[in-house]
């Protein structure tokens, strides 16, 4: 009897983290839920893009939207855009903010918990597994949004944003950077996830705190705050990717987007740690959640938040809003040259270049009466090129929707035989006119101009 | 030297003290159930006894290993409070396999736990589907699973028929044959009469009794009983004038019973009346407790204040002395 008790002196070891990590993703992929999403995310994009790109009508308010006919890499950066929305939060959702929640919900932490001994790495297991989950089911996005819109228009060069050419190999890193670039924001609603899920257990709240934090976000984003509480915002990166389809790429904002963004997952995680390791798991009337643990996780990002803003304001070239009519007027010269540059090769005619152009744009906001700053549809700009080979300079004018995050739609108001026409005859059939409606992108951290 | 020796032990969440000065001590091969009735702070201990979490004051022994705040219990620890934890999205093979891996055991011995608890047969089921009895006996298949040298369950026979709570019955007296210490908690009597050799009872955290399982019967002082006589009324005149006896309305728990008599006596006093009904001529066909004297221990144990307060006397209050 007494060789039962006296053995070899008893161990403590915690298991293994590969072995939990497995066990978690095991739990995470036996879900219905899981296996659902992974197969719209590896099936609906590509069905998307495929069915969108074939019709006439195409989604030209979502960036990139135009192009989907003609190139198959423009659908994969709308869906893109609509991920950046609404799935990704939404999938940080259902994926993160419910890995703890769920253990609640079965009543099996102190089963896990006596099996894995140690709080400390039965958090990491978790975290790292639906972490694992979430880059899964992007990977399948964009992999399945690429997939369709080749199969569907197939590799060809796709415009930028600021109307230059992206070859369809420069195309395809950049929209696999883009891609990219957007798990880090995906990251940091994965750590609200986890700390909704730690700090409010079984409460519906926990679930949808990221869903909520993407929607007061995209609010947040309509309004004309400061560029540096933009850019301060654990979301920003997920507008900010656009940059990368501008010549020179505007890496500023979408560095700083990312920065921003892996600092909020560091510090969110963190926090559910810290929760987590320090909840009585034998205290049966508690799951975790209460006012004072969600205190302890609300106030501390908070005060990133406020960190974040004082930093960006310190340290920015930019102020006021970001959108102003030097960086406006910059811009959509730019764009403009580049357009009309594609424009000439698609009708045919001999080649300009850029510089030959010269090309410039003057531009008003609202009238005499509003001051040039600021997004708004009522911008009004004149842009004027050289034609070379004469002596003559061309004018055409576009009314401005410039949005606060610093995206803008020029659509022409004239001349007609410039920018009247949204198709326009080339060798190979109709196609539409680059210069008839176009999307362009201020550099919200550009130097803002003096005087 | 024991398995678990707790002395002193104390616990408290916020306000509300959930253990109080408790001692426990568990030796090799032995049993020890712990009883006490809801919020009693059972699942409080077990789950000490688990590595939930540590005493606030008091000490706490696993396998001679002193267990404190941020020092786990040692390997040779396992079972389960509150439910055995299970995943029903995986099969029961799955839900095994699991916990072999992160404890570092062969997978090889999931079929093996399967086969004792007796759900060979169903373990590449989900455990979606399965019953509360199952669900428990997957439960105890986990924790043979780590060869434990200490076994903590939780109310392991709950839900459980009685074909399934015998077996369980035998699984932890094979267990305790081999030396494994086992802690259980039960609110079921026959099951801590049938395996327990001591037993712990906690009343609002408290222990208000430890030691033997026979001893705890013995606390039990006069039980009420039902007798079948061949004339109900002879009986009942020859015990309200028999010494130590006292004649009752009736089992409240029961239908009322014409044809039984129920007195409350100790037994010296109960083997005095049946003499008694003897010699008078009438015939004794039937003497059974109302209630088990394990049970009846217990409630006087964890319900004395109550017992003690006139107010509290029901419709069982004595008929005649």
């Amino acid at each position: 009897m007494s060789a039962a008790v006296a053995g070899p002196p008893a161990l403590t070891r915690p298991a293994p983290a590969l072995r939990g990590y497995r066990f978690e993703l095991l739990k995470l992929t036996a879900q219905w839920r899981t296996r659902v999403l992974l197969l719209v995310c590896a099936v609906g994009p590509a069905v998307f893009v495929a069915a969108v790109s074939r019709q006439s009508t195409l989604p030209t308010d979502t960036v990139f939207g135009r192009w989907m006919g003609q190139t198959g890499w423009a659908g994969s950066l709308v869906v893109l855009s609509f991920c950046c929305s609404w799935v990704l939060p939404l999938l940080t959702s259902l994926v993160a903010g419910d890995v703890f929640a769920v253990e609640d919900r079965l009543g099996t932490w102190r089963h896990l918990l006596t099996v894995v001994r140690s709080p400390g790495r039965l958090f990491a297991t978790k975290a790292l597994a639906a972490a694992t989950v979430l880059a899964v089911l992007a990977v399948a996005l964009a992999a399945s949004s690429v997939v369709g819109g080749l199969a569907a228009v197939g590799s060809h060069p796709l415009v930028g944003l600021d109307g230059h050419l992206l070859a369809p190999g420069a195309a395809a890193r950049t929209v696999l950077l883009a891609w990219a670039a957007v798990l880090a924001p995906t990251c940091a609603f994965a750590a609200v996830g986890l700390l909704g899920s730690v700090a409010l257990g079984r409460s519906p709240m926990g679930l949808l705190l990221p869903a909520l934090l993407a929607l007061l976000l995209q609010l947040v984003q309509l309004l004309p705050l400061p560029v540096a509480v933009r850019v301060a915002l654990p979301g920003y990166a997920f507008v900010a990717w656009r940059g990368l389809f501008t010549s020179p790429a505007q890496t500023g904002p979408l560095l700083l987007g990312v920065g921003v963004s892996l600092g909020w997952a560091v510090v969110a995680t963190a926090l559910a740690r810290h929760l987590f390791v320090r909840r009585d798991f034998t205290d049966v009337a508690s799951d975790g959640s209460g006012g004072r643990v969600l205190l302890r996780a609300v106030l501390p990002l908070a005060a990133v938040l406020a960190a974040t803003v004082a930093a960006v304001a310190a340290t920015g070239p930019a102020t006021g809003p970001g959108v102003g009519r030097a960086q406006l007027q910059s811009s959509l010269a730019t764009s403009y040259a580049h357009l009309y540059r594609l424009q000439t090769r698609e009708l045919a005619r001999p080649d300009v270049t850029e510089a030959q152009l010269r090309t410039s744009a003057t531009c008003d906001k609202g009238g005499e009466l509003v001051a040039d700053t600021g997004p708004g549809n009522d911008w009004r700009c004149v842009v004027s090129w050289h034609i070379p080979g004469a002596t003559a300079v061309g004018s055409a004018v576009y009314q401005l929707d410039v949005t606060a995050d610093g995206r803008y739609v020029a659509d022409g108001d004239g001349p007609q035989a410039v920018n009247g026409f949204f198709l326009v005859r080339t060798a190979s059939g109709d196609a539409p006119n680059p210069i008839w409606q176009f999307d362009g992108l201020v550099d919200l951290l550009a130097p803002t101009p003096k005087g | 030297m024991a398995a678990v020796r707790a002395r002193g032990v104390r616990k408290r969440f916020g306000d509300v003290v959930a253990l109080d000065g408790v001692d426990l001590d568990v030796g090799e091969g032995q049993v020890h159930g712990l009883l006490g009735p809801n919020g009693a702070g059972k699942t409080t201990l077990l789950g000490m006894l688990l590595g939930l979490s540590a005493p606030d004051a008091g000490t706490l022994e696993l396998l001679g290993r002193p267990v404190r705040r941020g020092s786990p219990v040692p390997d040779g620890v396992a079972g389960f409070v509150d439910g055995p934890g299970l995943y029903p999205q995986l099969t029961a093979r799955q839900n095994l396999a699991a916990v072999a891996d992160l404890r570092g055991r062969e997978r090889t011995g999931v079929g093996a736990a399967l086969e004792e608890v007796g759900l060979a047969d169903v373990a590449d089921d989900r455990v979606r589907g399965f019953s509360l009895g199952m669900r428990q006996r997957l439960g105890l298949a986990s924790a043979l699973l780590l060869r434990p040298r200490v076994l903590v369950l939780d109310e392991p026979a709950n839900g459980l028929d009685p074909a399934g709570a015998r077996q369980v019955q035998s699984v932890l007296a094979r267990l305790a044959l081999r030396g494994v210490a086992v802690v259980v908690s039960s609110h079921r009597m026959d099951d801590v009469a049938a395996l327990c050799d001591e037993v712990t009872v906690l009343a609002g955290g408290r222990p208000v009794f430890a030691g033997p399982i026979e001893k705890l019967a013995a606390e039990s002082g006069e039980l009420e009983h039902r007798l079948r006589t061949s004339d109900t009324d002879a009986a009942r005149r020859v015990a309200v004038a028999a010494p130590g006896v006292r004649v009752l309305h009736g089992d409240p728990a029961r239908r009322p019973d014409a044809t039984a008599l129920v007195v409350r006596a100790s037994a010296p006093a109960l083997e005095g009346l049946v003499a008694r009904l003897v010699q008078a001529g009438v015939a004794v066909r039937e003497v059974s407790p109302v209630v088990a004297p394990l049970e009846a221990a217990f409630l006087a144990l964890t319900e004395g204040q109550d017992d003690d307060d006139p107010a509290s006397a029901g419709p069982d209050a004595e008929e005649a002395r």
